[in-house]
């Protein structure tokens, strides 16, 4: 730690004692601080059969620790943050390394304004138009440092002015470093009206309407001297929602200005080997339908989206994973199961066409199939196309190079999943559930699945899993749980089965052991994936030590789910909130 | 090594603290009608409230909320608690909240932190994580993780509170 850092640390927390001690006098205006805290450590070691890949230096350390100082109206915080360096595979875009202060703001608040300085997370609408958020556990973090300002004039109105630089990477202890990359300057307004209370006293209309819209735009200096690149990208959205009775309909649509870039240069082949980020000069179009009817023991719901060009990133040249301005999630459902894992969707925002349906019963207690505890059901189904794409081939005047529509499919089936659930308990003892997943995969498209070799799959996937996962009660503290899995597909690695076993010990000890066999890859050797798991938890501390091959993925162990990437060795993990 | 001592140094801090008696802090989470509530305005009429963060992707999540919904009725019948469940599922599966919620039965609050405020404000790192609130509005008690059992220490942490 430099000694800037550290000076910056020693005035925060002397001020922060100092009003502590000082000026404690009324219990609600008391000086509160808060935090949490993480570690993780690994020990990689050698596993070249698996192609897992050992970094230079064996072992890795990054962690992060948040500190809350909240007085009344005020509030001050930063984050502390280390890589020494990070984990093989993590962050999941531009490098993080050092350790120094990544996060620090301070903010007031009350009834009627919120004003920040410093670093945010905000978000606009569903984040179609803008999302700064973070995920510690993937190693993304796309928070301005800027200002913000929100304003409640009215019960029935929230409005929001951000300005602010984007974290591009944190380099050597410092963030936003990216000077060859320009400012990426993001600047925008946000208005959310609650339509049902504004008329309120006017005329009473049925349901509950609120609607809102946004307008972003970034700012990045045209670095080229033989394209004139748009340095100011505009990007605007509409919104709304409405519920009435049982049903609920939210929808919203958001158009983004020309806006080439290195991503959107990938929906058709540039012959442009000078420059590989002069991407397309074609607006984007994106939207997000939802409708639901739920009551008691029934939930349906039905989404339907479309991407044309989506991808708004504060930098031209940014990496797939570097400086998002927007959030584009998969439509698809995010599975947990660790073979499901295999096979996780990618959103494509150059361009596709979603569609979801989701059904939720509970089948009543004391009936026939619901049993003396009721019985659940949860099936959904998802299915993502191509966007028809009709090429323009202007590559040189206007470099509008595609025209697309919004749900208007093309021929390729990106992903399909269909899955089923049955969960039932059936005595004080015994729960157990079934779970069955079909997978299509486009891995020409998606990318995701790779060999031993670090080679990605050609072709589509089409896989079948089962899961059977019960949960034995022996006493009030003492439980086991276990999934046995089961995948089947001719393609990629061929046939795996997965077994997990979990012992707790409530409230404090948990003992997870792991093993996922690649049993039927005919092509190749027929690997294990053994792993052990042993955990501590007191109140809101925990600490875990794992050993043991893993596969990069979505990973929950001892009732915690976090993304892990793939590696052979050691972690300790020690979280904390205080 | 530095970090790792400071690191280390919060976590004894952690560990050793009794909890603070802290309020709970003033975030505009959306109830799941869509519409902006300030966490300040969370109450139960002077009796203990749960607040647990949760995510429809989050299988031990899932697992202890319903495990508590079996028993939800008698926990209110003899202790008049009240249960906020915050939801910290994002765009992509915030349309799966409102008919899973209803799908599954719970009489449960539900609320929606759709870009993580509430989360990072009580300093949550994973879910599940539960706290307790007392009567006057104070974090007497918090939890991280789901083991079966852990909802009777939750109970019996519930039933210290109205003595």
């Amino acid at each position: 730690m430099n000694f800037k850092v550290l000076r910056l640390l020693v005035l925060f927390l002397g001020t922060t004692f100092v009003s502590t001690t000082g000026f404690a006098q009324d219990d609600d205006n008391k000086a509160i601080i808060t935090g949490n805290f993480q570690l993780d450590g690994q020990y990689y070691v050698e596993d070249t059969a698996i192609s897992a890949v050992v970094p230079d230096q064996n072992m890795a350390l990054s962690g992060f620790g948040n500190i809350l100082y909240r007085k009344g109206k005020f509030t001050a915080g930063m984050r502390f943050e280390t890589y020494l360096p990070a984990p093989v595979g993590y962050p999941a875009g531009a490098s993080w390394s050092g350790t120094g202060i990544g996060y620090r703001f301070a903010q007031y608040s009350d009834e009627l304004f919120d004003i920040t300085v410093g670093n945010f997370y905000e978000q606009f609408g569903n984040g179609q138009i803008m999302r700064t958020w973070e995920d510690r556990g993937l190693g993304v973090d796309y928070m301005l440092d800027g200002i913000r300002v929100k304003a409640r004039p009215f019960k029935w109105a929230e409005m929001t002015a951000i300005y602010g630089k984007q974290r591009y990477n944190f380099n050597n202890g410092t963030q936003f470093v990216s000077e060859d990359l320009g400012q990426g300057i993001v600047r925008g307004i946000n208005g959310d009206f609650d339509v049902t209370s504004l008329l309120d006293s006017v005329v009473n209309i049925p349901g509950q309407l609120s609607i809102g819209g946004s307008f972003v735009s970034k700012f990045q200096d045209n670095f080229s001297s033989r394209y004139a690149f748009p340095e100011n990208v505009g990007a605007g959205s509409a919104r709304a929602k409405y519920n009435i009775g049982g049903f609920q309909f939210s929808g919203e649509y958001t158009w983004i200005g020309e806006n080439p870039s290195s991503m959107n240069s990938q929906i058709v082949n540039i012959p442009d080997s000078l420059d590989p980020s002069v991407g397309l000069w074609a607006t984007g179009e994106g939207i997000n339908l939802n409708a639901t009817y739920s009551v008691r023991g029934f939930g349906l719901s039905l989404t339907a989206s479309s991407l044309a060009n989506m991808s708004f990133q504060s930098q031209r040249e940014a990496g797939a994973f570097d400086s998002w301005i927007n959030y584009l999630p998969a439509t698809s459902v995010l599975q947990t199961y660790l073979l499901s894992q295999l096979y996780p969707y990618a959103t494509q925002p150059n361009g596709e066409v979603a569609y979801r349906a989701d059904l939720f019963y509970n089948f009543k207690r004391n009936t026939a199939l619901g049993g003396k505890y009721g019985m659940k059901l949860e099936v959904s189904y998802t299915h993502i196309n191509s966007p028809e794409i009709t090429e323009v081939n202007d590559l040189n005047t206007s470099r509008n190079g595609v025209e697309m529509s919004l749900f208007k499919p093309g021929d390729e089936l990106y992903f399909a999943d269909f899955n089923a659930r049955l969960t039932r308990k059936f005595n004080k003892k015994f729960k157990g559930s079934l779970f069955y997943q079909h997978i299509v995969y486009n891995n020409d498209v998606i990318l995701g699945a790779y060999d031993y070799q670090n080679i990605p799959t050609k072709g589509t996937v089409y896989a079948d899993l089962f899961v059977f996962e019960g949960n034995i009660k022996f006493n009030k503290k003492n439980n086991v749980r276990f999934e046995a899995q089961a995948l089947f597909t001719d393609q990629h690695l061929q046939d795996w089965v997965a077994g997990v076993i979990e012992y707790t010990v409530s409230p404090h000890w948990f003992f997870t052991v792991i093993d996922q066999w690649n049993y039927g890859n005919a092509d190749g050797d027929k690997f294990h994936f053994p792993s052990a798991s042993l955990g501590y938890i007191k109140n809101s501390s925990r600490i875990s030590v794992t050993y043991g091959r893993q596969r990069a993925g979505v990973f929950c162990v001892g009732g915690v789910c976090r993304v892990v990437p793939a590696s052979n060795g050691l972690t300790v993990s020690i979280t904390s909130s205080f | 090594m530095k970090p790792i001592s400071i690191l280390f140094a919060l976590f004894l801090i952690a560990t050793t603290q009794s909890f603070a008696q802290d309020p709970v802090p003033s975030v505009v989470v959306k109830d799941l009608t869509g519409k902006s509530v300030n966490t300040s305005e969370f109450s139960n009429d002077g009796k203990p409230m749960i607040i647990n963060f949760w995510a429809t992707w989050c299988s031990p999540c899932k697992r202890e909320l319903n495990t508590i919904a079996e028993v939800y009725p008698d926990w209110q019948d003899e202790t008049g608690v009240k249960l906020i469940a915050i939801s910290i599922d994002d765009a992509r599966s915030q349309a799966r909240v409102l008919p899973y919620v209803n799908g599954s039965s719970w009489d449960y609050e539900v609320y929606v932190d759709t870009n993580q405020d509430l989360k990072r404000a009580m300093g949550v790192n994973n879910v599940p994580h539960t706290f307790l609130v007392d009567g006057n509005g104070k974090i007497v008690w918090q939890h991280n993780n789901y083991s079966p059992g852990d909802e009777d220490e939750l109970y019996e942490q519930i039933l210290s509170l109205i003595e």
